[in-house]
């Protein structure tokens, strides 16, 4: 089955510490964009997200997008939400990518439609990311498709991913979440964004204690904020995220900046390498992917690893 | 009005198989009118859980009252005494009921003997229908008085689609409410308005849009 | 087992069954003991929760009796009663006391030997079932208290 495996997975399974980013698609129906951040991340980052629909605003399908970042010669991870696919759907595209060569997956309930460009818009839901992730599990595992119905040929075998929010409340819940997730099937995780480091100590000493961490592949998300304008903006409009007064502080100081904001991303990530069960770093540096290889390069992880019988690829 | 069922009365006793002493609470609204949680429902329901506890060795007791509708605080009041004297409480409500009842009470488990399923009413004695999609923003003055959004399968607001046949949809044992629809507009004379593209809906004033609210300040008591 | 004598209650309406029961009364027709008559204005009076009771309260077996269809002296009574007896079964059979113990049965006025034999079928047929699962757990001896009416 070793073929079969992702580039994400032998990573892990190797024991490296893996990098991965991440590419919003286009507002629009060309790939051209796609490929050639994939290029660029080429070589820094392991493997790369390509957001479903992200925040509720119409975009290049993230399947398609996948398949850019394949032709590009990279690895992707495609988010699946629940928002606007049925189990039918979702099944039908879970195909479909698997079938165009995506391995990696990175199952989400997704924003709500009113954040998005359409808020007039029907909501799906009908099934909750645990339940995805179990669905694209047993789709693997037990070849049987959610109905229980047989997949006679050729299932597909995704690396299932899933996503933690340690700065969403309550708390405690945040852990038990996630070991529901594991227990469903997820592989590894992707947090949200970590600016209050205290408290991903906090999460991942709680993860620790129900051996999450040695159950799945906990990456630590990060990002480069820009400017102290965009992050007061995130803290006050993006739900979910724990935005410190001090750090926007630090950037208002700030001569350049951009350096700052690149220094403060590059000494989270040192700090979150650091922290016992985190596998890994994920960069959301969407809107700004070129800066990805200058913070992957001041962090010190480079060169990115080499994976046997698989040719070197891009992020 | 709410249209409930009883659910399956073996999923009822396996809730309440820890409790000895139950309050089962009957409500005199909606669910009166649909016969499924009013003053006789809880009647039999009390029956039947004592009939069939009285087989094993945990008998249980049962407390029956019914109030005139538990979707209002100052009714759910009325029973403080009762519900401290025990281990839970039945709800024959519907889930508005339900969840009145577990908010007035917090201490207390509260289990739902009902499945609520629609806002319809009554076509004849002992068949119920569902007629509101309760989709936040009511279109009937465009399609004759009959709403596609409750009673088409596929909800569609520009019917029929191609599964009708003969004034059945495509799904099961459900009229083609399109079909119903067109022939009334025609009789009214008002066919021109249904030629008019009916656009996409706004679904965030329906659930989609989040759990809805209404307030009315004119209403509100202080100052 | 074989002194078991169970107790079976009759809803009998006034204008059929119950005059029937005289009716063979007058014929010397022989019915077993074990049927507890009780005289409704008319089977349509049932409801569930009576049958529900009459089993709680002891009863081993239960049966209405109405008068032919189409003869209800209240035009429709019967049918409802024959809907409601077959709601009472789905609910004896979830609870666990087994819907085959009770019944509906039409007859009229007239039927004095059809009650006879309606009361020997009920009898002999609760009989072959046995106790009422609550009264298994009781002393044969106990008796039926109070009645149902």
């Amino acid at each position: 089955m070793s073929e079969n495996k992702s580039r994400l997975q032998t990573l892990f399974e190797q024991g490296e510490f893996v990098v991965t980013g991440e590419i919003g698609p286009p507002k629009s129906a060309s790939g051209a964009g796609i490929r050639e951040h994939a290029k660029h991340l080429s070589g820094y980052c392991d493997a790369t997200n390509l957001t479903d629909n992200q925040t509720a605003i119409v975009r290049l399908s993230s399947i398609a997008s996948g398949v850019h970042v394949l032709q590009a010669g990279g690895e992707p991870i495609v988010q699946m939400t629940c928002r606007d696919r049925n189990r039918i759907a979702i099944q039908s595209d879970l195909l479909g990518a698997y079938s165009l060569g995506i391995k990696n997956l990175l199952c989400l309930s997704g924003d709500h439609q009113s954040f998005g460009n359409h808020p007039t818009s029907a909501n799906v839901f009908d099934v909750d990311s645990l339940q995805l992730i179990r669905m694209v599990k047993r789709m693997r595992d037990e070849k049987v498709f959610a109905c229980g119905e047989e997949i006679k040929k050729d299932e597909p075998r995704f690396f299932i991913g899933a996503v933690a929010n340690p700065f969403a409340d309550p708390f405690e819940v945040r852990v038990y979440r996630m070991e529901k997730k594991i227990n469903a099937g997820a592989q590894f995780f992707q947090t949200q964004i970590i600016f209050d480091l205290e408290r991903f100590d906090r999460f991942m000493e709680l993860a620790r204690e129900r051996g999450l961490h040695e159950r799945s592949y906990i990456m630590a998300g990060v990002m480069p904020v820009k400017s102290a304008k965009v992050a007061g903006y995130m803290k006050k409009f993006v739900s979910g995220m724990a935005v410190p007064d001090d750090m926007i502080e630090r950037l208002k100081k700030a001569e350049d900046q951009q350096a700052e904001a690149v220094e403060i991303c590059v000494e989270q990530i040192k700090y979150l390498k650091n922290v016992k069960g985190v596998k890994g770093v994920h960069i959301m540096a969407v809107g700004w992917e070129e800066i990805v290889p200058t913070i992957v390069e001041k962090a010190g992880l480079l060169p990115r690893p080499q994976v046997p019988g698989l040719a070197q690829v891009a992020g | 009005m709410i249209v409930a069922e009883q659910k399956p009365f073996e999923e009822i006793a396996k809730m309440v198989e820890i409790f000895d002493k139950v309050l089962i609470l009957g409500c005199n609204e909606c669910v009166t009118v649909c016969l499924s949680g009013g003053e006789k429902e809880v009647g039999v329901l009390a029956t039947s859980l004592r009939l069939y506890r009285k087989q094993g060795d945990r008998p249980i007791t049962t407390v029956e009252e019914t109030l005139v509708r538990q979707c209002e605080w100052e009714y759910l009041d009325e029973i403080e005494k009762l519900v401290e004297d025990v281990d839970c409480i039945i709800s024959m409500a519907c889930g508005v009921g339900v969840q009145f009842v577990a908010e007035r009470f917090p201490d207390k488990w509260v289990i739902p003997a009902l499945d609520t399923k629609c806002a319809g009413g009554a076509v004849e004695h002992g068949l119920w229908e569902e007629r509101c999609g309760m989709c936040g923003e009511c279109i009937l003055h465009k399609t004759g008085g009959v709403c596609p959004v409750a009673r088409c399968s596929k909800r569609i607001l520009n019917g029929p689609c191609g599964g009708s046949q003969n004034g059945k949809c495509e799904v099961k044992d459900v009229d083609c409410i399109w079909d119903q629809i067109y022939k009334r507009m025609m009789a009214l004379g008002r066919m021109d308005q249904l030629m008019e593209i009916e656009l996409e809906k706004d679904w965030s004033k329906a659930r989609d849009g989040g759990p809805r609210k209404m307030s009315r300040e004119e209403v509100m008591i202080g100052e | 087992m074989s002194e078991f004598q169970p107790k079976i209650v009759a809803f009998c309406c006034y204008y059929c069954a119950y005059s029937a029961a005289d009716l063979a009364g007058s014929m010397r027709l022989q019915y077993p003991p074990t049927i507890r008559m009780i005289e409704q204005p008319c089977s349509g009076r049932i409801d569930i929760q009576l049958i529900l009771q009459a089993f709680e309260d002891g009863a081993d077996g239960v049966y209405v009796a109405g008068c032919l269809e189409g003869d209800c002296h209240f035009l429709k009574g019967n049918y409802r009663a024959k809907r409601r007896v077959a709601e009472a079964k789905k609910i004896l059979d979830d609870v666990g006391i087994g819907g085959e113990r009770v019944e509906m049965y039409n007859l009229s006025g007239s039927m004095g030997p059809r009650f006879a034999e309606v009361a020997h079928e009920m009898h002999d047929r609760i009989k072959g079932l046995g106790p009422s699962p609550l009264n298994k757990r009781a002393t044969k001896k106990e008796v039926m208290t109070g009645d149902c009416s």
